[in-house]
Order: structure tokens, then sequence, then C-alpha cells
């Protein structure tokens, strides 16, 4: 019995090489919103895509799996954790000539090993009854404004790096102070997740609130949360001066990828004008490659002047800003 | 009869080793932490974390409490109208993930919920200011949404211990002048202290250990501060500090529930007489009705119900596949899970009762450390346990003059059942060992007189006389294994989904509405062991 279950452990790996043409991705990116790519990357290719789909702790595991591990392709949807996987070690260089080509200098690393593939803008909603406002984020720490705020945890990724550009444009000191006359100014305690905060705007629960761009299309979409939406503004603050704190959402090559040629090959696809079409299309983003058109529905809130500030910046500043979120208590 | 082999005890010592290595690589790495972070956090944040922590336990043990002696007093002394329904109606939010019906009712209650906007409708109130309503997002509100699903551990431990009693002593403590009401609080409760604590214990275990329903409710704990400081911070051994202090703070209560337990062998082991019921004259029979209904709907029916409602309402988005394949893989996950558990649990409750070494009730004890710690850490000290084991492994194979095979431990569904294994021991070990000790030692000494061999012994007496247990012990595990998220979520292999991550996805993007046939699903799988449970505990 021991020994046919060892000659089968054996045997393995030598049937794993047989198999069909693969690439493994590791993703923090949703299923409904990354498996049309994958299989339209499929039908093109053969290449069969097998994903796991983490909330946490990417990093770890491809640490710990170490030069074993299996994964090919790395999608995050949040700068910060690509720096993370870049600052272990965890990533291999891709100088691919078609990518680098595609995706413009300020969202790529120097090093070409992490690139961005979308990007999303950190609005202020405000209510329609408000009419057109012009804001910055610094307004939201104005007293007229006690009371009428609404965000989720600021220790969400979004707002820690909302709040590491804040501390890249005015320092630490100020971007404290800031972060308390927020806080102040908050209707209720930090919690639920963006779409919620326009649900208590339509709800006149509160007047402002945090939120990322393409939840704004989403909600459109949704018979249920079109209602919500239809309650507010979506503004691109600090469009007089600095612009528009942006995000990504992004990709790498695992450093031991065993599948080196075909994750190539889906990293190539997913800066394609086609990819990133679909993108633009199913989740609202903003792509990253030059030419390619925003959906309709996005390119209908206007144009926008971004912040240019490197998202490296942002990424160094992000345990500062952590820092400063727990002295002003934020979320308690 | 003794048990003098070596080749068992070196196994089941393995075997516990097995299980208590991922703990063990937690705290090893937590004592690797730096030292720059904590003070930080000390000076800021975690005192109040702390506070909401043992506040938190606290009103979860309390409201469980008050849910769940009440109405296993009224199943078991009274003459409530419903008995026969109500008796296992009680135990169907067990069958209920906290998460879900975190999610459910802070939909329900928000200030942006259905309730509050009809009434807003209704009244015609334009703003929170013209009115007052609970905010439901607070440490009492997680609270009893907690208690609403962990009271039937309370409730199930509690009813079995009055069914048990000696009515003797009842009756005795009536003829000596107390009332109904006094002998139940003076005489009944107290001598089912032992089994009430064992659920006090369990409650508070799983409190501790929760992270998704305090997040939903925006309540911060330690768990927060664990996963703040490994996923915001990066400090992945400063977190595995942290875990390290919540598990001595929960092997405090487990401790202190033990000695409680001790004094359980002075209780009367004379069988059960049943007496005629207590007599509940009609207000009584109404509140205790209300009472017992109340739990019931808050704990399982409106959320079931509102689960039944979503799905048909947004039936043309449920991705049937997917849902299926999910189902599939749960259920093989939880099948594992259960099985793998109980056969070791049986092991070590064989060894603790006949091995001749002094600390045969150690594996017992080691292998249940798991269930102390929150799900994704111990997903992680996992990570950290196989990934070693696994590069020995290829080292070993290469050594050998083979390829090199890759990962075959981690990424795996062994590495799910492994740590499902570890986080659900306890259970399984907890009803195996209480099984055991229900056997009297007489029994044990028998066939050594007539000559029968250990093995034939163990197989023909013990384990027919643990059935019961193993059962129980079995379908413990197996709903506990088809609810579990977090460890599934940082473990899974590629392409893997079970119900519970599949629902999980939807809920942190708000849309659970699209994936409530799954939600149904999970509940209802669930409900099949707790019902059976009922029927074997009668």
């Amino acid at each position: 019995m021991l020994k046919k279950l060892l000659i089968a452990a054996l045997l393995m790996p030598a049937l794993f090489a047989q198999a069909a043409e693969e690439v493994n991705v590791y993703s923090y990116r949703q299923a409904y919103l990354v498996e049309p790519l994958f299989a339209e990357f499929t039908k093109q290719t053969g290449i069969k895509v097998n994903v796991v789909f983490a909330k946490k702790g990417m990093a770890e595991r491809l640490e710990r799996e170490g030069k074993h591990s299996p994964a090919d392709v790395l999608l995050t949807t949040d700068i910060s954790r690509l720096i993370e996987l870049h600052e272990k070690g965890l990533l291999q260089v891709n100088e691919d000539a078609t990518i680098t080509a595609a995706i413009p200098a300020q969202y790529r690393s120097n090093d070409n090993t992490w690139f961005a593939l979308t990007t999303r803008a950190r609005n202020i909603y405000s209510a329609k009854k408000l009419g057109d406002l012009t804001l910055n984020y610094e307004d939201l720490a104005d007293p007229k404004w006690a009371g009428r705020i609404c965000t989720r945890s600021g220790k969400h990724p979004y707002n820690v790096a909302l709040v590491s550009s804040m501390i890249a444009a005015h320092g630490e000191a100020d971007t404290l102070t800031w972060l308390k006359k927020v806080k102040a100014n908050l209707a209720r305690k930090p919690q639920g997740n963006d779409r919620g905060q326009v649900q208590a705007i339509s709800q006149n629960l509160c007047d402002l609130s945090l939120g990322n761009s393409y939840y704004f299309g989403k909600m459109l979409n949704d018979d249920k949360q079109k209602v919500w939406a239809d309650a507010v503004n979506i503004n691109f603050p600090n469009q007089e001066n600095r612009g528009t704190h942006v995000n990504i959402s992004g990709m790498g090559m695992a450093k031991f990828s065993p599948n080196a040629d075909n994750a190539k090959a889906l990293m190539t696809f997913l800066v394609s004008e086609q990819a990133q079409q679909m993108y633009a299309e199913t989740n609202m983003e903003y792509p990253v490659r030059m030419g390619v058109k925003v959906s309709d529905l996005v390119a209908s809130w206007g144009d926008f002047k971004a912040d240019t500030l490197p998202l490296e910046t942002i990424a160094k500043h992000r345990k500062t800003a952590l820092k400063l979120l727990d002295q002003a208590k934020f979320d308690l | 009869m003794k048990l003098d082999s070596t080749r068992y005890n070196i196994a089941v010592w393995l075997i516990a080793l097995a299980l208590f290595a991922p703990v063990l690589v937690m705290v090893v790495e937590g004592l690797f932490s730096s030292s720059a972070l904590l003070p930080h956090l000390w000076d800021t944040v975690l005192p109040t974390y702390i506070k909401n922590t043992l506040l938190l336990a606290v009103l979860v043990v309390f409201f469980a409490l008050l849910f769940g002696i009440p109405s296993a007093l009224l199943i078991s002394f009274t003459n409530i109208k419903g008995k026969g329904i109500l008796r296992w109606l009680l135990m169907l939010p067990l069958a209920m993930p906290a998460y879900l019906i975190a999610y459910l009712y802070t939909d329900l209650f928000d200030y942006a919920g259905p309730v509050q906007r009809y009434l807003r409708a209704f009244f015609d109130w334009q703003s929170p200011a013209d009115y007052y309503f609970f905010d439901i997002r607070t440490i009492t509100g997680a609270s009893i949404m907690l208690a609403l699903v962990l009271y039937p551990y309370i409730y199930l431990l509690a009813r079995t211990a009055f069914d048990n009693q000696d009515q003797n002593q009842l009756n005795a403590a009536r003829n000596l002048g107390l009332n109904a009401k006094q002998a139940l609080l003076k005489v009944a409760v107290p001598l089912a202290r032992p089994a009430i604590a064992v659920g006090v214990t369990l409650v508070a275990m799983e409190t501790l250990a929760d992270f998704a329903t305090v997040q939903y409710f925006a309540v911060n704990t330690l768990t927060t501060a664990i996963y703040d400081t490994w996923l915001g911070y990066g400090d992945l051994a400063s977190a595995n500090l942290m875990a390290s202090v919540l598990m001595m703070l929960i092997l405090t209560v487990v401790v202190l529930e033990h000695r409680a337990r001790a004094q359980q062998r002075h209780q009367s082991n004379r069988v059960a007489k049943q007496s005629a019921p207590i007599q509940l004259s009609l207000k009584g029979q109404i509140f205790a009705n209300l009472f017992c209904w109340l739990l019931v709907g808050a704990g399982f029916l409106l959320p079931f119900v509102m689960l039944i409602d979503m799905s048909i309402s947004y039936i043309e988005y449920a991705r049937f596949e997917t849902i299926k394949q999910a189902a599939i893989n749960s259920f093989q996950l939880a099948v594992y899970t259960a099985t793998v558990a109980v056969l070791l649990a049986i092991l070590f409750a064989i060894y603790k009762r006949f091995s001749t070494s002094n600390g045969a009730r150690f594996p017992l004890q080691i292998s249940s450390f798991g269930y102390a710690i929150p799900g994704t850490v111990l997903a992680m000290a996992l990570l950290s346990t196989l990934g070693p084991a696994d590069n020995y492994l290829n080292y070993a194979i290469a050594a050998l003059g083979f390829e090199e095979p890759g990962l075959l431990l981690s990424g795996t569904m062994f590495a799910l059942v492994f740590a499902l294994v570890v986080r659900f021991a306890a259970i399984a070990n907890g009803a195996l060992e209480s099984g055991m000790a229900k056997i009297p030692q007489t029994l044990d000494l028998a066939p050594s007189s007539l000559g029968v061999s250990f093995k034939c012994a163990v197989t023909q007496i013990h384990l027919p006389l643990l059935k019961p247990s193993i059962l129980v012990a079995w379908l413990m595990v197996f709903v506990e294994a088809m609810k579990e998220l977090p460890a599934v979520l940082v473990l899974r292999p590629f392409n893997f989904d079970t119900l519970s991550t599949y629902i999980y996805q939807l809920i942190s993007d708000e849309q659970l509405e699209q994936g409530a046939i799954g939600a149904v699903f999970i509940v209802v799988v669930g409900l099949i062991p707790v019902i059976w449970l009922n029927k074997e505990k009668q």
C-alpha cells in the first residue's frame, strides 16, 4: 500500500508536466471582472487560465511557497499591494516591448516589474440637492461640513493611499490635523464600503462621501442601487490645483513563474487594446493604454485632471499614513 | 487492560505534534516581532481594541446565557406549548453563519435600511435628527447578533444536562419548601454548571476568533489589530505576537472551564427519573412562547426568509454552475475534515484511556489548541509550516535522483483539510473525550479477564458504545467546516470556490442578493446535521 502511494506521488509531477498549456494567476481582482478577460485569452491562445481569488495574504503565500510556487501572474487592486510584492522580491522583470510601449512610464515601475492596468479616481460624492460644487480634499476638514460626511474605514487601502497623497502634498503634521478635523465632521463612525456611503447620502444621513469612480457606474447599472446613485453628483476634487488622487489596479510576473512564456502572453493580452477596452466597459475604470476610450457612461462624467504624484511616493508614505490614522483614532 | 504498543505511542504523538505545529510556528514567529510597532499601537488604538474585545466577549456570553438558559429550562422542565417542535427549532440558528446574519441585519436596521425607511415614510421624518433609532453597528448590536447564532451551544448543552438530571434532587428541593422557580434556579441550574461552562467556552472562543462580523459592525477588536498589523503595516511577526496573546486569553477561559468541569464527577449518576412537568399559567405560557419564538424567529426564520426572498427576486443573476461546483467542493471539504478529525479524536481518546504513559492526556490537549486562533492567522501559520515541509520533501526527492515535484502539500486540498482539522479538532476531541468518560471503567477490565485481545476489546466494546459521540462529533465538525471562511480564502488551490468563499466575495462587494441562493444552500446543508443531532440526543 505504502509503496503504491509512493509511486503515485512520484508519478504525479510527470503527469503535471504533460498537462495542456496553462498559466496560473493569483488575483485580488474579483471573479466577475477578470473571468471574461481570461475566457477571451483562452479562446485566442488555447492557454488555460487557473485562478486563485484571494482577499488577503497573497504575498505571504508566495513567500512561503518559495521557488516551487506555481504562480505565474499576480493581479492586485491597489498600488501598495504591488509595491509590497516588489519589496519582498516576489516579482521578476518583464521587458516585453509590447507591454512597455503600451503603458505610460508613470504607470509602471522603473525596473518593469509591475504594471498598472487601469486607474481609478478617488472622488467626492455630494448630495444632488447641493448643486454643482467645487471641492478639494482639503475642504473635507471645513467645519461647515460638521456631521455631514460619510466614509468607509480609514484603514481601507483606498483611503490609506489618499492619506498618503495628502502627506506628500502637505507633510505629516498638517495631514494629522486634517484627519482629526475630517473625523470631527463625520456623520457616523467609518463603516461599510464605498457604495454604502452613497446609499447613506440618498437617505439624507450625510451630504458628502469618499468613493472610487467606477462604483458610480456600477450603481447606475444595478436596478436596486440606481436610486442611490441618482441622489448624488460625482465630483473630481482638486481640479484647480494638484489634481484628483488616482490609484491603480495592476499586474506583475511572479519571480519563480513556471510557465514564463504563457505568463508573458497573458500580460501582453491584458494590455492589448481589446482587453483594455473590456476592462473599461465592464468595470467603468480608466484604461492605462493610450488611445483606448473609456466607456460612454464614464465619458459622460467629463474629463478630469489626475494628480501626477508618482505612485511609488504614495506607497512610500503608506505606513506613515496608517500611523496618522491610528493617532487621529479615525476609525474609533 | 493497558495499551503499551510503541508503534501506537509514536504515531499518536507524531499526529498530535503535527496538529500543534502551526500553533508553535505562530508563537515562535511572534517572538521575532519588531519592537517599533507595538509601542505605537499601545499609545494609540490598542487599549480601545482590548477594551472592545473584552466587552464584546462578556456581552456575547451574557446574551447567549440570557437566550440559552431560560429556553433550555422551559423545554426541559415545563409544559410549554409546542414543546416538541420548539425543542429542535431552538437549535436552528447554529446553521446560520455569523457573517450572513450580520450582513442581513445591518442591511435591515441601518439608517438606509427598509425598517427605518418605512418608519420615516410613515411618520414623515426627514433626517436622523427627527427621531431616535438604535444604532445597530455598535458593540451591543454585534453582541446580540453573535449571541443569536451562538446561544444554541449553551441551549443544547444545558438542555441535555437538564434532561439527564436526577429529578429526586429537584423533588427534594421542592419538598424542603422551594417553589418551582426557586428549585430550578437554586438546584437545576447550578447542577448543570459544568455543561453550561462548556457552552460558554465555545461561545467565548468563537467570539474572540471572529473577524468578519465585527468588521461588518465597525467594531474594532484585537482581531482588527492583528489584521491591521499584518496587512497594513506588513508586520506579520507582530501580528503573530498579538494572535499569541489572544490565544493565551482564550486558553485562560479554557482552563477556567476545565476547572469548573472537574466538579462534574461529584454529580449524581443515578438514571434520570422524569417527574411531571411544571405547569405554566396562561400568562406564563404566553411569555414563554413569545420568548422562544422570538429567538427562533430572529436567529433563523427571519434571516432565512430574507435569503429566500432575495434568491427569488435575483434569480436571473444566479450562476447555477458556479454554485453547484462550490456546493460540491464545500461538501467534499467538510466530509474529509469531519472524517479525519473524528478518526484522530478516536485515536487520542483511546490513547488517553489506555496508555500507561504519564503524559497520555497531552496529545488530546495540544491538538485542540487550533480552535483558539482566528482562521486567517491559522492559515498564515499553516503556510509557514507547510512551505518548509514542502521544501524538505523536494530536497529529499531530488536527492533520490528524481525531478523535483514542486508543492505537494501547500496550495492543495491536503492543506485545506489539514487547516480545518487543526481548527476544529477541539470540537471532535471534546465530544469523544466526554463520550469515553461515560463508559464505565469496569468495562475495561472485563475483556482481559476473558482473555480477549486489546484490539478486539476496543472494536467490540468501546467503539460501539462511542457511536453516538462519534456521530455528534462528526456532524458538529461537518457544519463548522461547511461554514468556515477565512482559512479557506487564504489556502485554497487554483479554481476552487466553496459556498462560503463564493458568498463572501459577493457580500464584500455589497451584492449578496446575487449569491443568496448559495447562502440558502449553505444554511440548508447546515440544517441537516442540526436536525439529525437533535434526533440522536432524543
